[in-house]
């Protein structure tokens, strides 16, 4: 008997038809990735297997059979039943995935003692048994932390722990490493990986990201618009694709290991900067998040700035805009000295939801920085925004509409002919396409190209992702504890790594040929032993 | 300086502050509200002569930065008062003489402040219970028929004055039925039984009216908390409805709680006037309203800053509440 058998599932929201005559089986043991981008229906699958749309009023349609529970006709009961103790669920972000009030021991705990009606003793025993097994060090005392005192890839460990208390047959991992950095989701897809090893459990990983796939599983099962594209064994869904979706996707998917065709790069140095320090707080509790950082940029260049979250990367960014007045040091624009904003630097935001007001038209906000300048001719505002929008491949007659009637592409389009209305010289971007699916990533990587070719820009681009920086950099530099520690042109950097840390960032970017993944599965563990 | 005890002198200094603000407040808008002072404590029937000696000796022709110093002086040294007849001497901390009766302000504020901080206290514990209890429950038994009455009848009870409660209280079980006295204050220290069958009906009067806040708070932040990542991950490892409403999002909706108790303690203490003359307890209130409708600035000076403090002290507790609710909270 499979452990997962799934028969032309439907699920309806309204009106919406989230997953659409979705079937698969996933055997005992055996380990099956959802792939697809935003909304194509992949965690919606992920809940309904444990029947979390129940009492939702999401119409479900279909069979579902988990580890011999007939999902659809489960009584609430029965439902709790499976929940915890059969299938067990790893979500996104392990920190508000967490009750920020008790203590994760207790959380652990308190699961356990549903499914056992053990004491309270042995459910606070076997907690920090299963923190100990997901390595988070010194258990017993760490059981005691809250939530937030526990850093975002040891929350993860202490959610998988509360997955594995009650040994369960299936884990279903909906995207467990997205809002981690990239050695982190290395350590925690090991992890995942060896206790699957020693459990014998399922594993069903709900994904956007390819590669974490191709580390994690041996089959794939790519979906959009909640049908099934291509499902197959990962090796041959992946390394021969059969479908043109996901031909397509995969070809967005940037590879670290991919040579970039240089920028045309002159000597004119636009931006630069010297011994950046920025403090925070005061006193005992002061933080150094950048530590004298100088770097030059010249005309038409991208430097890639990368680097886990905390190394400063962000902060750096907001100086050279000009956002956040530097502790010590100085940038200079054009060779002079500057004090607060100045229109020739711009910035292109992570976010693009909260990046732009939802109250006011997109047009409005890309007209902000004209008006800004002193432009008053409503007309030659109004001719201009139709320019920009139409240059980032929007239409002209946006002008009027709300950020919320945009995809997430879209508003990232918006937010680069913001920049753009200044006519600047450089353009800092942070996190551009950290937020977008991996085709409109590709797309806005595009745009940002063609941008720089044509009107001679110089890119400062900002980004946690390897692959992305090494797709759109002439030079980078590597981050960590608001000190650069490597820099150089891409190629050298990616491909010759001088610095351990780099070496170790490199390692952990997950491989979309499962082969090499599992080389480099071996070589972290050489790494981490080492 | 850190750690709790840097949080009680910050938190002590800036209450010695506010009040001192809220003292110059109060004198600045007495000094500028229209109406003869000395005639209003002088009484109708008094000559122009005497009324000229009234203001003369309460000193109210002198500049306000004057009489505010004096006000200053007696808090911290003391002050002797001429009543005519005789000198009393005031010892600090001295907020005056009432200009009606010539009794120490705060011997007045002493009598009342038990009264009130009884009534208010008793009805705390009862506004908590009912409130959070009609929320949880509400909560709990949500889209049902139970949520719909509970919903309907704490909007009733927002919505109904306090004296309409408490004159039917009284007339039903005092009057009709005849389960308890007509209610009279008994001291604390005299007969604590009797205090509290006395303080019954005011308590519940009192407190029927603030639950219905309290319900509708907690039932709100209990809904958004349920609305929460980590709830969702409760109901995937099966935990049960009952421990999912009571221990994880009755937690999550503590905080706005301990807020709306502090705001409403704090205000409670001067402000239940209504039922304080309802139910005839010689409290703060009372005293307060008659002592602004006389222009009586001492005793109004000193009330208010009672009260103030009573307000300031409450958010003080709130605050170290917060922390004890919800660790990653940090006194500052």
């Amino acid at each position: 008997m499979s452990l997962v058998r799934v028969t032309d599932l439907t699920v309806e929201f309204g009106g919406l038809r989230a997953v659409d005559g979705l079937s698969f089986t996933l055997e005992r043991g055996a380990a099956l990735a959802l792939v697809g981008e935003s909304g194509s229906g992949k965690s919606t699958v992920a809940s309904a297997l444990l029947g979390l749309h129940h009492g939702t009023g999401a119409r479900v349609g279909g069979s579902i059979e988990v580890a011999g529970t007939d999902v659809q006709a489960a009584s609430d009961g029965e439902l709790r039943r499976l929940r915890g103790a059969k299938a067990a669920m790893v979500f996104q972000d392990p920190l508000s995935s967490l009750d920020p009030y008790y203590a994760i021991g207790d959380q652990i705990a308190e699961v356990y003692r549903v499914h056992t009606r053990g004491s309270r003793r042995a459910a606070r025993a076997r907690a920090v048994e299963v923190l100990d097994r997901v390595g988070i060090p010194d258990s017993p005392r760490r059981s005691r932390s809250r939530p937030h005192e526990f850093s975002g890839g040891m929350r993860q460990r202490a959610l998988i722990a509360m997955a594995l208390a009650c040994e369960p047959e299936l884990l279903i991992a909906d995207e467990p490493t997205t809002a981690l950095d990239v050695t982190v989701q290395a350590q925690i897809l090991d992890l995942l990986h060896t206790l699957r090893e020693e459990t014998g459990m399922g594993l069903l990983l709900v994904t956007h990201d390819v590669g974490v796939a191709a580390e994690s599983v041996d089959d794939v099962l790519v979906m959009r618009h909640g049908r099934v594209v291509e499902q197959g064994p990962v090796v041959g869904v992946l390394g021969a694709p059969a479908q043109p979706y996901t031909r397509e996707l995969l070809s967005a998917v940037p590879r670290v290991d991919a040579v970039r065709a240089p920028s045309q790069v002159s000597d004119e140095v636009v931006l630069e900067a010297s011994g950046l320090r920025r403090e925070f707080g005061r006193g005992k509790r002061a933080v150094t998040a950048v530590d004298d950082v100088t770097l030059t940029v010249h005309r038409g260049e991208t430097l890639g700035v990368v680097g886990e979250s905390g190394s400063g990367k962000t902060t750096l960014g907001r100086m050279l805009v000009g956002l956040l007045e530097p502790t010590a040091g100085e940038v200079r624009h054009d060779g002079h000295a500057r004090v607060g904003v100045n229109p020739a630097v711009q910035m292109v935001f992570q976010d693009p939801v909260s990046s732009l007001n939802p109250r006011r038209s997109v047009g409005e906000s890309i007209a902000d920085p004209l008006r800004a300048r002193g432009e008053r001719d409503e007309g030659r505002i109004r001719e201009r925004v139709t320019e920009l929008l139409e240059r980032v491949g929007l239409e002209g007659a946006h002008y009027q509409r709300y950020p919320h009637e945009f995809s997430g592409g879209q508003r990232q389009r918006v937010g680069i002919a913001r920049a753009l209305a200044a006519d600047p010289r450089v353009i800092v971007c942070d996190e551009p396409v950290s937020a977008l699916d991996v085709t409109t990533q590709a797309q806005v990587v595009a745009l940002l190209g063609e941008l720089q070719r044509e009107l001679g820009l110089a890119l400062v681009f900002v980004a946690h992702d390897l692959a992305v920086v090494r797709q759109v950099s002439d030079r980078v530099a590597v981050m960590r504890r608001g000190r650069i520690i490597e820099t150089g042109p891409a190629d050298e950097v990616y491909d010759h790594p001088r610095d351990p840390y780099t070496r170790q960032l490199l390692a952990a970017v997950p491989a979309l040929d499962p082969e090499a993944a599992a080389r480099r599965r071996a070589a972290r563990r050489e790494l981490a032993s080492a | 300086m850190n750690g709790f005890g840097g949080f009680l002198m910050r938190r002590t200094i800036g209450t010695l502050a506010t009040l001192l603000a809220i003292s110059v407040i109060v004198y600045v808008v007495f000094y500028v509200t229209p109406g003869n002072v000395a005639q209003i404590t002088c009484g109708p029937r008094c000559s122009p002569e005497q009324v000229h000696q009234v203001a003369q000796q309460l000193h109210l022709d002198d500049p306000l930065y004057v009489r505010y110093w004096h006000f200053l002086q007696g808090l911290v040294a003391g002050q002797d008062y001429s009543t005519g007849t005789s000198v009393e001497h005031c010892s600090a901390p001295c907020l005056g003489l009432s200009y009606q009766t010539d009794q120490q302000v705060l011997s007045i504020i002493l009598t009342r402040l038990p009264v009130s901080l009884s009534l208010v206290f008793g009805a705390m514990v009862l506004w908590l219970v009912l409130g959070v209890g009609t929320g949880v429950l509400s909560v709990w038994r949500r889209g049902r028929l139970t949520e719909r009455v509970l919903t309907g009848l704490t909007l009733a009870g927002w919505a109904t004055p306090v004296f309409v409660i408490g004159l039917v209280l009284m007339i039903v079980v005092c009057g009709e039925l005849q389960l308890l006295p007509f209610p009279q204050y008994v001291k604390f220290t005299d007969d604590p039984e009797q205090w509290a069958w006395n303080l019954l009906l005011p308590w519940l009067s009192l407190a029927l009216i603030e639950s219905a806040s309290f319900a509708r708070m907690t039932r709100a932040s209990m809904l958004e908390t349920l609305a929460e990542d980590h709830i969702r991950t409760f109901r995937a490892y099966g935990v049960g409805e009952r421990s999912i409403v009571g221990r994880h999002a009755l937690r999550g909706a503590l905080a706005p709680v301990i807020a709306l108790n502090a705001n409403n303690f704090g205000s409670a203490v001067g402000g239940a006037v209504l039922t304080e003359t309802l139910f005839g307890l010689p409290g703060l209130g009372q005293e307060l309203v008659h002592a602004v409708s006389v222009v009586d600035l001492p005793v109004v000076v000193g009330m208010v800053l009672v009260i103030g403090f009573f307000v300031v002290l409450a958010n003080a507790v709130a605050d170290v509440l917060y922390a004890v609710a919800d660790r990653r909270v940090v006194l500052t």
